[in-house]
């Protein structure tokens, strides 16, 4: 369980996050989403303690991400990945053991790695380089990682950045296993409200730095509540037992 | 791995070749017979020079991989990072002010000083839009560029041109036994590096990778940076600058092994070691008996090295 009390963040005199309480529960995928600048990569960044927070207390299965170490229990892969070094898959990867073995790997961690490289099927790949791969084969690498890390929370932000549409779905049918079969609690910031409804258990609506709407993706699915949240007209089409916000 | 091996015996034959040469007059035959004056050549200069030239070209290859990882840059190294001037102000500094301060002392200014600068180095990267990787050694050698012209503002000033120009230009023709043995410092302080070689390439993978991971970012690179700091000031003072060694020789290895610092770093400090000495032979050799000093040849050799890593890295981002 995420708890987020009176959390906020400010630059200098900008507020990115403005006093955002939410409690998220074990287990399921969350997305965050909202128009850019809403604060949700912030918001998502202070869960996991890469930012600290102006004010407020987060706290991850009770316990203050501030004051705790806590890369045992909680893991976050951000959008950046802009990368010089010249790591092998297998390389980066095996750095998700880090917290647990502090490099040196034991037999365990060796199962680990394996597993996570078997899972997003990079096999074939553990021996490239990172600089050698393409976008979408990179990005699953460091998915691997994170789920080397083998973590209860993973916090995932904007994973689909820079992906073409059939790397984007397998990699939310990818989260979306990692959610079932490894029963990890999964946040990720998404941009397009449609992946969201279609993969998430919940919904998390930010605007300003606020927390606007949240609930299960039927709640957010509705041209009223998407008005609120991105400030347009969007229509919802029920097609089948789906739901499509049609914003064009 | 069988290259280790290989790599090791290849550094120690260039190492035989080094005890070998010189300007000394003794053939090979007559060294080894081992007289008085043979022993005395070899103790006394021989193998203090080529025990400098390892120790030099491992460490300062090692100091280079951990800049490029610190600044996430291919193209940092202690000489283009402003840390090689700053070290010069600061053996300049302490000439000036305490001559007659004990050997520690001078050096932890002169690694002070290095630091200082290195930070001021980085402080800068913060400050300036990199469009591209090549602005970082553009900021580099700019800001090296002035720190070195106030050190040869003051030394003009103060009739301490020669001594400047001994820290600036490598050379390992004055290295004699008792004169070097600060070196070794270098090496201990690289080894005790490597005991953190998994934190510098996480490091090297940006702050939010290596935060996730439960690794303290700024204590990583401050660590690091200190390493460099008295890796460098310790070599310049005993050597010299020897420019590009922290670049190529770290470049070259990632071009075939990567980056993963605790696998590549034993073969980063055997190629440095292995550089350094080819280039101080060749030095030596070239004009017999007279000596070109191994910044210049290092210099030489290395810009075109440079170049074509440039070019072919640049071949390869576009």
């Amino acid at each position: 369980m995420i708890e987020i009390s009176g959390v906020s963040k400010r630059y200098d005199e900008t507020v990115v996050v403005d006093d955002v309480s939410i409690t998220l529960p074990r287990a399921g995928i969350t997305a965050v989403v909202g128009p850019n600048g809403a604060g949700k990569s912030t918001l998502l960044t202070m869960i996991g303690r890469l930012v600290s927070a102006s004010a407020g207390r987060i706290a991850v299965d009770g316990l203050d991400v501030a004051t705790t170490p806590g890369a045992r229990r909680l893991s976050i892969l951000r959008q950046d990945n802009h990368i010089v070094s010249r790591l092998t898959v297998r390389d980066l990867v095996a750095f998700g053991r880090y917290p647990s073995s502090k490099g040196r790997l034991t037999r365990d961690d060796a199962a680990h790695i394996e597993r996570a490289l078997a899972y997003l099927g990079l096999e074939a790949l553990a021996e490239r380089f990172l600089d050698e791969l393409s976008g979408g084969q990179r990005q699953r690498a460091h998915v691997a990682t994170v789920l080397c890390q083998d973590t209860d929370y993973v916090l995932l932000d904007e994973p689909l950045n820079n992906l073409d549409m059939k790397h984007a779905r397998d990699m939310m049918r990818l989260v979306r296993r990692m959610a079932d079969e490894l029963g990890k609690t999964i946040v990720i910031v998404l941009h397009d409200i449609n992946v969201a409804a279609t993969y998430a258990d919940r919904i998390v609506a930010m605007r300003d730095g606020r927390i606007v709407r949240s609930g299960p993706p039927e709640a957010i699915m509705t041209s009223q509540a998407l008005a609120a949240i991105y400030d347009m007209e969007i229509e919802v089409a029920r097609i089948g037992d789906r739901m499509l916000a049609i914003p064009y | 791995m069988r290259l280790l091996p290989i790599s090791a015996l290849f550094v120690l034959a260039l190492a035989a070749t080094s005890l070998l040469i010189g300007a000394g007059g003794l053939s090979p035959a007559e060294l080894l017979a081992g007289g008085d004056e043979g022993r005395l050549l070899l103790l006394a200069s021989r193998l203090p020079r080529t025990f400098a030239l390892i120790l030099t070209g491992a460490s300062m290859a090692v100091a280079g991989m951990i800049m490029q990882l610190i600044a996430r840059n291919r193209f940092a190294e202690p000489s283009t990072a402003g840390t090689v001037e700053s070290a010069g102000l600061g053996m300049l500094t302490v000439t000036l002010l305490a001559p007659g301060a004990p050997v520690l002392l001078r050096m932890l200014v002169a690694s002070a000083f290095a630091l200082a600068g290195t930070c001021l180095f980085l402080a800068l990267l913060r400050r300036v839009p990199l469009r591209s990787p090549l602005v970082v050694p553009l900021v580099g050698l700019i800001l090296g560029g002035v720190i070195s012209a106030i050190s040869s503002f003051i030394a003009y000033r103060y009739d301490l041109l020669q001594s400047l120009g001994a820290w600036t230009t490598g050379d390992f023709s004055a290295v004699l036994r008792g004169r070097y043995e600060m070196l070794w410092l270098a090496l201990a302080l690289t080894g005790l590096a490597c005991v953190a070689a998994n934190r510098f390439t996480a490091a090297g993978m940006g702050r939010d990778f290596a935060t996730n991971l439960g690794i303290d970012y700024r204590r990583v690179v401050a660590f690091g940076l200190s390493i460099v700091a008295m890796v460098t000031a310790l070599v310049v003072a005993t050597i010299g600058m020897i420019p590009f060694l922290g670049l190529i020789v770290p470049n070259i290895v990632s071009l075939i092994m990567g980056d993963n610092m605790r696998r590549s770093v034993p073969y980063v400090a055997l190629f440095g070691a292995a550089f350094v000495l080819a280039c101080d032979i060749l030095g030596r050799v070239l004009r017999y008996p007279f000596e070109i000093p191994v910044g210049t040849v290092m210099g030489v050799l290395g810009s075109g090295i440079f170049l074509f890593l440039l070019l072919r890295r640049g071949a390869r981002a576009g």
